[in-house]
């Protein structure tokens, strides 16, 4: 809500200046967003009339005028194509100054003699009009100073306005507001009934009262709209927001800045038989004021007259019945439409109106008659014309009921949590308007007060409305901090749980860097990074791009976007993760079969290490990925998973593995397809894993082992097996058959190449054995030792090197 | 022969001739040893008299200790010349880089999330989180903010193809714990939200860190208390707090929290856009609507919500310029905070 500050002092004077009175609103919960000059700063600007133009003799554009400022005439050379005979307009006379410090002198233009300027409203910022000269109002005092004469200093002052306040829509609703917070009346603005001249009514019927519990109409016969409102009128207008428009408009406007009810004038030569105020039917459409041409759905409360649509009711005219200079008889409507419809339909058509947000915040239901009979008054007074009497249409039942609350004093108290005393209770009440109708008393809530609220305050339906309303004036930061007095109870810490945080602090130490990428994605980037079997993402229906517009099934998107911008940025080596949700349809797109999956997800990418005195960088490889992982599954217990070969069509088939425990799939690894890196030109290998959250955060409950204190003794073998043995299959050989006191399988060594069959490996393991409770005897180790390597060359053709 | 003080004089010269530790123990060989030439010097006393004897043996003893005790020195002399000379060898430059892994390092607004949940964990909050797909009526309905409700334009709501809704704010959890617990309860709320919305100070994902607190006897003056100290233990400093009267449907009375400007401490600067005062969070009192929606006698139970932004707090308290470089993932912006 923009206003004009000397316009709220018609209403209410306080003592107090524009910064203050700002401070009070934003303090009373209307917060102020800006104070703006109405006009630039200038001086020496004064209200001059055009006596004569004559062409200037050197110049086309250009014409010599004389110009009488009030005390003496004198020749003022002019440009405005507006300039004419006994024009009134704003004259900055030599040495006066213009907004950025413009200082008039005398000066010849062209060979003619000016002295002074004849001023545009943009050349005072007093407007944007750069079109021509200002037009003044022939009432105004020739050479009165111009700041003075049209009170330009003044400000705008513009309140962000929350939903609940619809009341302070209109300067009534702010000088209300200022008024409680000062405690001075308010002088509101006359609205004195206007005797109808005519008989003249127009048929009204509404059909839906619940989106119209009242429609008031007025016919007004004679008008003469080719007149212009006047310059007061139009300048609060402009220093509330508003442009100018016609007369009519403007005055409906006017009525609405100032009391907070919307209007619409229609052209009554336009309008057929009667106005019905109904719900839109099938495939009805209306060219709108603005030109565009909407088809109305059927749920849209309408204007409608015996041919069709006249009007989305609340939001916006139609262009056809709208009025215009040859308008002569006018049918003024001021309705109470419910709120609900209205933000619906503004925001199904996207037509948000001066009218549709003060109908969907809320109008006092109490204030149409009012309203009509001001904007009849304004109107005969600027564009003449005959009204007719009011008539007005309404169903008492579907209007707003009187609102009675009731306040106990002791809960007010405990919500508030100290006494404000009762009788500050009372003036604050009665300063709002909230009317006290009956005090009774009980021991536990102390006074209750019964109290009527009063039509404007809409948004006060329960007792906590009114302690927030009493917590408003007597002032927040009047109320102490107090910390809440509460039990104590103490907190369960789960023994086998890992905090999320344990593993981000690992994989920092680890040289991971975190990243937060965004939880929506590009649907391409994300259907190159989807397994092949994975089901749909889900689909925004209102993205703000198209590559934050589906959700992502893993978190590869962001961390692969992450690579790539970091590479662009000359990082050789990236090492990022993220935790975060992965959205995974279900069976159903019920919410409940929706997975909203915790996943951990790391990028390994570039140079193993820095390049150091001591080191050369090399670049990672699957190893490096792979360790880092299973470093993240010790630390939160599970370290028995299974590496298994995978078909994830994301990942190089050869460098790649699903990571199972029990069966279940915690996750995967390995290097991205390089087709994928191709696709990405990504010029060296990306390692990425993905490991799911949740089941990693617990594990199985540890107790402790007995040690032993005998000798363990260690034994290498170095072993040829075929190079498509896994180390997994020789280890699981292995620890079946070395007994049970092998403690610790090692691999120390694996190589193939020269001076081996091309189609084997040699693999070096050590292995480790321990009894609990004695020395092992050499035999019984070779013995172990033995039935392992026959295992061995048995089942994978293992030969001892 | 030579005599005792001879020998002795040719020990102590031989002693002081030693420059390494072997010949000293030449040196010691020679004069100590079994065959040594102060042990000869012993064996010779058989020749003489029985008076005299014990004179002699006195004098040879003297001077067997008094060399022991100069090869003793010139040994620990030797030995720490030999460790100078070895330390010396050994010696690095101890300013080369260690050899190291990199650190990583957490985000900066992981971090400033973690450490609001600390401070309120000290107080027996409890940290939940939920889900950031949620239905209509957790983000909405169950907070008082029915369709249509004007409140909804304020949050710019990102709709999904399968009916639901990005959540706007950690309240669903709010409404989440209510439904499934019993007060007293005393929750911290740290996660991601989305809106349709990007500038300077808007992304369209951000983080919020939401506070419930229900119980008997929970008043406006504690919400006042709570979040007025919480503010001055996150930016450690006394900072001014004050309460702005505003609206959520959700609570009631509700209140906009500005804090003196960390930057300028109030006086006005490009942080807090001339005013001195920076909006850190929305708060108020529990409506009763939502507390009986979910199952709470709001007669007998009380209780205030606030909810701050996370990403917001941690560009205050890094001096980060814009809101959105938290989300562009530059590990040279990032690893400023490790």
């Amino acid at each position: 809500m923009k206003f004009s500050e000397a316009w709220l002092r018609e209403f209410v004077n306080p003592d107090v200046d524009t910064a203050t009175l700002a401070e009070q609103l934003t303090m009373a919960g209307l917060e102020v967003e800006s104070i703006e000059p109405v006009a630039g700063a200038f001086s020496g600007v004064v209200v001059a009339r055009v006596i004569s133009v004559s062409p200037h003799p050197n110049a086309e554009k250009l014409s010599v005028c004389q110009v009488f400022d009030g005390e003496q005439t004198m020749q003022v050379v002019c440009g405005a194509p507006n300039v004419r005979d006994g024009l009134i307009t704003a004259f900055a006379r030599v040495g006066a100054v213009l907004p950025g410090e413009f200082k008039i002198k005398k000066a010849k233009l062209r060979g003619e003699e000016s002295n002074g300027m004849l001023c545009s409203e943009d050349e005072l910022a007093v407007g944007e009009d750069t079109s021509g000269i200002i037009e003044l109002d022939a009432e105004l005092s020739i050479g009165a100073d111009l700041r003075a004469e049209l009170q330009l200093d003044d400000v705008s002052i513009d309140c962000d306005l929350t939903p609940n306040r619809g009341d302070c829509f209109s300067l009534t609703g702010i000088a209300r507001e200022t008024g409680v917070l000062n405690n001075l009346s308010v002088q509101l603005p006359e609205c004195v009934a206007v005797p109808a001249l005519v008989d003249d009514v127009f048929p009204v019927r509404v059909e839906d009262f619940s989106g119209c519990p009242r429609y008031l109409g007025r016919v007004i016969r004679n008008i003469d709209a080719g007149k212009r409102a006047p310059l007061w009128m139009r300048e609060k207008l402009r220093r509330c927001g508003l442009r100018s428009i016609d007369p009519v408009v403007d005055i409906t406007n006017y009525v609405m800045l100032e009391l907070g009810q919307p209007m619409h004038a229609f052209d009554l030569a336009q309008l057929h038989d009667e106005i019905i105020v109904r719900k839109a039917r099938g495939d009805e459409r209306l060219t709108m004021l603005d030109g565009s041409d909407l088809a109305l759905d059927s749920n849209t409360l309408l204007i409608a007259d015996a041919k069709g649509p006249v009007a989305i009711a609340g939001v916006m005219g139609g262009e056809h019945s709208g009025i215009n200079s040859k308008t002569t008889d006018v049918f003024l409507e001021c309705a109470f439409f419910a709120t609900l419809p209205i933000a619906g339909t503004a925001r199904s058509y996207g037509l948000h109106t001066d009218a549709s947000l003060r109908y969907e915040r809320g109008v006092d239901h109490q204030l149409q008659r009012k309203a009509v009979e001001r904007a009849t008054a304004l109107l005969i007074e600027i564009v003449g014309g005959a009204p007719g009497p009011i008539v007005d249409t309404y169903d008492a039942d579907s209007l707003p009921q009187p609102v009675v609350c009731r306040l106990r004093f002791n809960r007010l108290t405990r919500l508030v949590g100290m006494e404000i005393p009762e009788s500050d209770v009372l003036t604050i009440l009665e300063r709002l308007g909230l009317v006290v109708t009956d005090k009774q008393a009980n021991d536990v809530d102390g006074v209750i007060w019964t109290v009527d609220v009063p039509s404007h305050r809409f948004d006060i339906a329960l007792e906590e409305d009114l302690v927030e309303e009493i917590c408003r004036i007597y002032g927040y930061n009047n109320i102490p901090n107090t910390a809440p007095v509460t039990h104590l109870q103490l907190s369960q810490v789960v023994l086998e749980a890992t905090p999320s945080q344990r593993i981000k602090h690992l994989l920092a130490d680890l040289g991971y860097q975190e990243v937060i990428t965004y939880s929506f994605v590009e649907p391409v980037m994300m259907d190159l990074l989807s397994p092949e079997n994975t089901t749909e993402s889900i689909q925004l229906t209102n993205p703000m791009s198209v590559d934050q517009s589906v959700m992502r099934v893993n978190l590869l998107p962001g961390l692969i976007k992450c690579q790539l911008d970091n590479a662009n940025r000359q990082q050789s080596r990236i090492r990022v993760f993220e935790i975060g949700l992965c959205f995974i349809s279900g069976a159903s797109s019920a919410i409940t079969d929706l997975d909203q999956r915790l996943t951990l997800g790391g990028l390994l990418w570039g140079e193993r290490n820095e390049e150091s005195w001591h080191a050369k960088a090399e670049l990672s490889d699957y190893y490096d990925l792979k360790g880092d992982v299973e470093q993240v599954l010790e630390l939160t217990g599970h370290s028995g998973v299974e590496f298994r070969v995978t078909k994830d069509a994301v990942l190089h088939p050869g460098q790649s593995a699903d990571i199972y425990e029990n069966g279940k799939k915690l996750g995967r690894m390995g290097r991205l397809h390089p087709e994928i890196e191709q696709r990405l030109e990504i010029r060296s290998a990306v390692y990425v894993f993905e490991l799911y959250v949740d089941p990693l955060l617990v594990h199985a409950h540890v107790t402790h082992g007995e040690i032993s204190r005998y000798p363990s003794v260690r034994r290498d073998l170095s072993l040829l097996v075929g190079r498509e043995v896994a180390l997994a299959k020789l280890e699981s050989i292995v620890r079946r058959h070395a007994g049970a006191f092998l403690t610790n399988f090692r691999v120390f060594d694996v190589y193939h190449g020269e001076g081996i069959d091309s189609t084997a490996k040699s693999v070096a393991v050590g292995l480790t054995f321990q009894h609990p409770s004695r020395t092992l005897t050499e035999l019984e180790i070779n013995d172990c030792v033995d039935t392992a390597v026959q295992a061995l060359e048995a089942d994978i053709g293992a030969r001892l090197r | 022969m030579q005599t005792l003080e001879q020998i002795s004089k040719e020990a102590q010269l031989a002693v002081e001739q030693a420059s390494e530790l072997r010949a000293l123990d030449d040196v010691r060989v020679r004069f100590l040893g079994k065959k040594g030439l102060l042990t000869a010097q012993l064996k010779s006393l058989g020749k003489l008299s029985a008076e005299e004897r014990p004179k002699a043996g006195a004098a040879i003893n003297v001077a067997k200790q008094t060399l022991q005790a100069l090869i003793e020195a010139r040994q620990s002399s030797l030995n720490k010349d030999q460790l100078a000379e070895q330390l010396a060898s050994e010696t690095l430059d101890i300013t080369l880089p260690g050899r190291r892994g990199n650190q990583g390092g957490l985000h900066p607004v992981t971090q400033t999330l973690d450490r609001i949940s600390d401070i309120f964990r000290g107080a027996g909050y409890e940290v939940v989180d939920g889900p950031e797909i949620e239905d209509d009526y957790h983000n909405f309905e169950a907070l008082n903010i029915p369709a249509h409700h004007p409140a909804r334009a304020m949050h710019d709501t990102f709709y999904l193809n399968t009916g639901y809704l990005l959540r706007t704010h950690t309240s669903p959890v709010q409404v989440r714990v209510m439904e499934a617990r019993k007060p007293p309860l005393r929750l911290i709320c740290p996660g991601r939200v989305y809106r349709r919305d990007s500038d300077i100070t808007h992304s369209a994902m951000f983080h919020q860190v939401e506070g419930l607190v229900v119980d008997e006897g929970i008043s406006f003056a504690d919400l006042k208390g709570t979040v007025a100290e919480f503010l001055q233990k996150f930016f450690e400093k006394e900072l001014e707090v004050r309460f702005r009267p505003s609206y959520f449907p959700f609570t009631e009375p509700s209140a906009e929290v500005d804090v003196q400007c960390v930057h300028c401490l109030g006086k006005g600067c490009r942080v807090c856009s001339q005013t001195g005062w920076l909006e850190v969070m929305g708060c108020g009192m529990v409506h009763p609507n939502v507390l009986k929606m979910s199952g709470i006698d709001s007669e007998q139970y009380q209780g205030f919500a606030f909810g701050m932004g996370g990403d917001r707090l941690a560009t205050l308290i890094y001096e980060i310029p814009d809101l959105r470089m938290l989300f562009e993932n530059d590990v040279r912006f990032l690893s400023q905070f490790n």
